[in-house]
């Protein structure tokens, strides 16, 4: 019986790390990147390294180590950060329900390795698959998969980056990311009404102490998206 | 930043994302609280991008008349066309670098 379930759950965790591969073909230039413009943008190289596990988020670390760049203060460091992971809430209460009867050490490792390719990889298993005892060890295989890659990629950027001169304006590819990240997730007008009207008020709130003008950007974006919903084609 | 802040900073935005990670897992429940919470969810990416990659572009501030000598303007047009067309990140970095070379050698 023993050998049984420990060998359901090998099978499983072995089905998560096969699901994750794939994505880390995206997942590894973005660690590459982030390894190099992590430096770029001033962050010693131990620092971009350990972002990687403590923060262990792509987007919110390259938002650290930009307003790091740009000498932001601490407390406004962490809101934007904690803004730009907010819709990791959405993952928890998506995979809360099948992690529902593990012990503690299982939900806190599962709740670290949380991520947007863990959680895309795993969810259609946790949701379609067979209800067994085992099967969070296919979201663990998928969570360590990206945990491992993300930390080998970073490292690998962070040497990479040291060796790349400066002046080549590498700075800017962290807006370029931004970029292609936005251009990707806008689905629908409001979702571009939301980041015009959250760029303009950046650019105008410019003048504000502290970086205070990206938080009320946001908030200014978020609202114009709400309230220009209904607008949107096909919307209810 | 000294070492010690910049540390206890990152160790914050760790701790402040694993708790986000932790919420609904923690508490056992498996729907979002409230639809209008994820209504407000889906527009932060987009307002955040937005508010984060302006100042990028406009580093002086909203100036109409620097657009035209601004080669991070021409590079983010390029970038916005490639990133719709190919919806790749890879290649909105190279051709944006790319666009950005060149319009920083056509302009100075």
């Amino acid at each position: 019986m023993a050998s049984s379930s420990s060998s359901s759950c090998r099978a499983e965790f072995l089905g998560g790390v096969r699901a994750e591969l794939p994505l880390l073909l995206g997942v590894v230039p973005f660690g590459l990147i982030f390894g190099v413009l992590g430096l770029a943008a001033g962050l010693p190289g131990w620092a971009v390294v350990l972002s990687s596990s403590l923060i262990f988020g792509g987007s919110s670390q390259i938002v650290f180590a930009q307003l790091f760049g740009a000498a932001a203060p601490g407390a406004v460091i962490v809101a934007t950060v904690g803004v730009v992971n907010l819709r990791h809430a959405l993952y928890s209460a998506a995979v809360a329900g099948y992690l529902k009867a593990l012990p503690w050490r299982w939900k806190l490792t599962l709740a670290y390795l949380l991520t947007d390719e863990a959680f895309a990889a795993a969810i259609g298993r946790l949701r379609d698959g067979p209800a067994t005892a085992q099967r969070h060890w296919f979201l663990f295989g998928t969570g360590f998969t990206l945990w491992a890659g993300w930390q080998l990629s970073t490292l690998a950027g962070v040497l990479l980056g040291s060796a790349i001169p400066a002046g080549w304006s590498l700075d800017f590819s962290v807006a370029l990311t931004f970029i292609a990240l936005l251009v990707l997730g806008v689905h629908r007008r409001s979702d571009a009404w939301a980041a015009l009207a959250a760029a303009a008020t950046a650019l105008l709130a410019l003048g504000l102490p502290h970086k205070l003008g990206l938080l009320l950007a946001a908030a200014v974006g978020v609202a114009c998206g709400v309230l220009l919903r209904r607008f949107d084609q096909g919307a209810a | 930043m000294s070492t010690s802040a910049l540390l206890l900073t990152m160790a914050a935005c760790g701790l402040v994302t694993f708790l986000i990670r932790l919420s609904f897992i923690a508490g056992g429940q498996r729907l979002p609280a409230s639809p209008a919470f994820s209504l407000f969810l889906r527009y932060v990416p987009p307002a955040i991008l937005g508010a984060l990659i302006a100042p990028e572009i406009f580093p002086g501030g909203p100036l109409l008349a620097e657009i035209p000598g601004n080669p991070r303007w021409w590079a983010t047009l390029v970038a916005l066309a490639v990133a719709a067309a190919t919806r790749s990140v890879l290649a909105t970095i190279a051709a944006g670098m790319l666009a950005l070379w060149g319009a920083q050698a056509w302009l100075t």
